[in-house]
């Protein structure tokens, strides 16, 4: 008879969540009930916008955090602390300064109580493999950035792992380098040369995840949890031009910008409304880039999120928060991954400066609750200013006190280019008066 | 103070040095609206430090006996002075109590809003991780009426700058013709004087010391300097062994860091030698060895320099490289060795060339010390020299003076400088 035993996956997630203390008492929930698990001979992508918890899922499976609650398993074993069979590369490669390439490869089977001359064999044997031959002697600060995350990989990989894990690991490299390396990688990888069963990366960039994962879950921010799960089953080397590689990237790129509808304006005391809304920060400039880039030639009015990316060569976080911030002010609406000017925009990009900033303003306080709030608030008082502490304070009932600040710095910004209020940074205050 | 200045000045970034010169600034206005704003950091904290130092030789020099002159000036340090010979102990106790209320008060008021105040000129363009807070300047900025104190002041600035001094320089301005053979021209001239200088000074000390003074003199004094040498290596290498871990493990958890920095920087602040005669009543009262048992009195007041500077580096340690040692399963003693000592080496060799430097000073004030009509005194250079001023013998004050010199700079030069520079150059981090 046939045992059907279904092999044991090498990491088992189950409603892991993780939160952090906020300052006000309560606790911000980073990670929401996330279920995962990766069986052997896979290469699993966690994608997602900066801020939806992908980082801290990868470092709780690492062993460096411990999750608020839930199950987490590698091997079969509950996680405490880092576990055997794990190695991992990082995003700004953590080389050890003073070590030399070889000393670098070799920490971690230092650590295994690996003898030395077997020691060196291995790490030799790494280095040959990921294309550092020749650069053994030399100092991290001597290499170039990818030269550096070769000797990080090179450093995962002499261990042996199970499970390789990678966080961010080619987004501190230039284009050029990224493409070689991710390459190499997978080419590694298809010819099984990899001494590793399993990868988890995870990754802002939704090109990089087609190309090198077979399973990609997405992430959505504030709490992070798992939105979709996508399986790519397009064989190795993947072509970025082939029809469906396109067509997979564009629905990602829907799914991940799905909020679609502009946000209802004040249902206060509901996170992620009305005046508890996290602004990232996008400046003035680009935000009046986009509009012009938007109405000209080749758009018209209208673009694919995927192609202005390339275009314009932004990461898809900074688009991601541009074009919602163009949404937001009610510029341009966001639909199945599409950038579309609305009336206002198109008038917008034909303005001159001045007449725009007036337009910017209307739009900003209608929009945008916190500006009204604030305009409101120094109407009232009689000296025609207020503290920036006390809106601070407010943000901070709905969100962490680090977007409370980002959110606060964008009001700043924005505010004083639509000349609604002025800011004097020093004594941190909001005022009508004009600055002396 | 003055080496920081000469350190900014130095390292001026070349492109707002370019941006002044092409707005046609003067020497004068480009002083007062680059240099010296861009040493102001630097400055600030120097400043800090070398007003702990000042108060340790303030209140041991108020009361001071040179042969037969005896001076008391008024103050905490004649007063601990006092108290020391009238043998009372609460007497002390005051003064010490006094001596804290006035350290926190100046450090509230005074140093904490200016080094607050001085980060806006920090250079670096993206917002550091922590700007330095004050109470006292957020309270400085936010009131109308004290903000109204600084109007004089400012107004005097902006008119001293703007004076249209436009000096005419007898050679080529200073930038444009760094590599031209009149500046080194001037280059040699100034060593030639600062060499002719030296060898006059040193035929000067020869000639004093020569008249009154054997060689067995010498061979005295270099004999107790090498004394007080042992033990500032002895007592730094404890200090080290005992506050390295501590700092290190402080300096690893940031909340407590915040909390405990500013209470070290205190302690180093503090002037040590006011605490110095409980030790003394110990030592008297268990007849304990004065050689061994006076030599920590050196170290008391500089052992902190070296616990906040490692505090300092472990909190700058990277976060990613805590990361993948913990990731990688580096532990024990391999992880002091690998990981973290290199981390921090920079820092800790600032704070204990500053340890040491401290230690030689206070070895004059610390190696004899008196009890009443009680007087310990171990064996070194600085109860040389102590005992030389009090006697009023000036020659043996000379050749004590002189052999602590070159001990001091010898021993920098050929201990601590190479180590700082291996430090910059293998173990600088970024």
């Amino acid at each position: 008879m046939l045992d059907t035993v279904t092999p044991k996956p090498l990491v088992d997630i189950h409603k892991v969540s993780r939160s952090f203390p906020k300052g006000s008492g309560d606790d911000l929930l980073v990670l929401e009930n996330v279920d995962l698990t990766i069986q052997s001979g896979e290469i699993v992508g966690l994608l997602g916008r900066s801020g939806s918890g992908k980082s801290t899922l990868l470092r709780i499976i690492a062993g460096l955090i411990k999750p608020s609650s839930g199950s987490a398993a590698c091997r079969g074993e509950a996680i405490q602390g880092p576990p055997n069979g794990v190695a991992m590369v990082f995003q700004s490669f953590a080389l050890f300064p003073w070590l030399t390439v070889l000393q670098n490869v070799e920490l971690g089977l230092e650590a295994l109580g690996i003898e030395p001359a077997e020691r060196k064999k291995r790490a030799l044997a790494a280095i040959d493999l990921i294309g550092l031959d020749g650069f053994e002697s030399a100092f991290p600060k001597e290499l170039s950035g990818g030269m550096r995350q070769r000797v990080g990989f090179a450093r995962a990989l002499v261990v042996h792992p199970d499970l390789l894990l990678m966080d961010e690991p080619f987004s501190a490299l230039d284009v050029l380098t990224a493409e070689t390396l991710r390459t190499d990688i997978i080419d590694l990888w298809i010819e099984g040369r990899l001494p590793i069963k399993s990868v988890l990366m995870v990754t802002h960039n939704i090109e990089e995840a087609v190309l090198m994962c077979d399973r990609i879950l997405v992430f959505s921010s504030n709490p992070g949890r798992v939105a979709a799960e996508i399986k790519v089953e397009l064989p190795h080397p993947r072509n970025r031009l082939d029809p469906q590689f396109r067509q997979l990237v564009d629905s990602i790129y829907a799914r991940m910008t799905q909020r679609a509808e502009p946000r209802a304006p004040s249902i206060e005391g509901i996170q992620g409304t009305g005046v508890g809304m996290v602004l990232n920060h996008v400046s003035s400039n680009l935000i009046s880039g986009l509009i012009e880039s938007l109405a000209g030639d080749p758009y018209h009015g209208h673009a694919d999120l995927p192609v202005l990316a390339a275009s314009l060569q932004l990461e898809s976080d900074e688009l991601f928060h541009l074009a919602e911030a163009l949404q937001l002010l009610r510029f341009a609406t966001l639909n199945d991954g599409d950038l579309t000017l609305t009336d206002a925009g198109k008038r917008f990009a034909n303005l001159e400066t001045d007449a725009r900033k007036k337009l910017f303003a209307e739009h900003l306080v209608a929009y945008v609750p916190l500006v009204g709030l604030i305009r409101r608030v120094l109407d009232e008082r009689p000296t025609h200013s207020a503290p920036a502490a006390r809106f601070r304070n407010e943000l901070e009932d709905y969100m962490s006190e680090d977007y409370a600040d980002e959110t606060l710095h964008t009001i700043v910004s924005w505010g004083r280019y639509a000349e609604v209020f002025a800011y004097d940074e020093q004594s941190e205050a909001f005022s009508l008066e004009n600055p002396h | 103070m003055t080496f920081s200045m000469y350190q900014s000045l130095r390292n001026v970034p070349k492109d707002l040095e370019e941006a002044t010169a092409s707005f046609h600034l003067s020497g004068w206005q480009r002083f007062w609206r680059l240099d010296v704003p861009f040493a102001v950091p630097g400055l600030v904290w120097n400043t800090m430090m070398s007003m702990s130092g000042g108060w340790f030789f303030v209140v041991a020099s108020e009361a001071i006996t040179v042969g037969d002159t005896t001076v008391t000036l008024p103050g905490v340090g004649s007063y601990v002075a006092l108290a020391i010979k009238q043998q009372n102990l609460p007497a002390v106790g005051y003064a010490v109590l006094t001596m804290l209320a006035v350290i926190v008060l100046y450090d509230q008021f005074l140093f904490r809003p200016i080094v607050a105040w001085a980060d806006k000129f920090r250079f670096e363009q993206t917002a550091s991780g922590t700007a330095p807070d004050s109470w006292m300047l957020d309270l400085f900025r936010r009131t109308r009426a004290l903000r109204a104190l600084s109007w004089p002041f400012v107004a005097l600035q902006s008119m001293v700058s703007s004076i249209p001094f436009r000096w005419r320089l007898p050679w080529p301005a200073a930038r444009a013709s760094r590599e031209e053979p009149s500046s080194r021209l001037l280059d040699i001239a100034w060593y030639a004087v600062i060499a002719a200088g030296t060898a006059y000074a040193g035929w000067q000390i020869y000639g004093y010391l020569a008249a009154s003074l054997s060689p067995r003199d010498l061979a005295v004094a270099v004999g107790v300097g090498f004394v007080t040498l042992a033990r500032v290596l002895v007592l730094i290498a404890l200090a080290s062994v005992i506050w390295v871990p501590i700092g290190v493990w402080i300096g690893l958890r940031p909340k407590l860091a915040e909390r405990v920095q500013p209470l070290v920087q205190f302690l180093a602040a503090f002037p040590a030698n006011i605490a110095f005669p409980a030790f003394v009543v110990a030592i008297v009262h268990f007849s304990l060895n004065a050689d061994v048992w006076l030599s920590p009195l050196m170290i008391l007041g500089t052992q902190w320099y070296i616990l906040f500077n490692v505090i300092a580096g472990a909190s700058a340690f990277p976060t990613d490289l805590r990361e993948a040692a913990s990731s990688f399963q580096l532990t024990g003693w391999r992880w002091w060795v690998k990981v973290i000592l290199p981390g921090i080496f920079p820092y800790y060799v600032t704070g204990a060339i500053t340890a040491s430097g401290g230690s030689w000073n206070a070895s004059i004030v610390a190696e004899v010390a008196s009890w009443g009509d009680e007087q310990l005194t171990a064996t070194g250079l600085g109860a040389y020299i102590a005992a030389a001023t009090t006697a009023g013998d000036f020659p043996r004050v000379v050749l004590g003076i002189t052999v602590m010199c070159i001990f001091v700079t010898l021993f920098n030069r050929l201990l601590w400088r190479p180590l700082y520079a291996f430090g910059e150059r293998r173990l600088r981090l970024g």
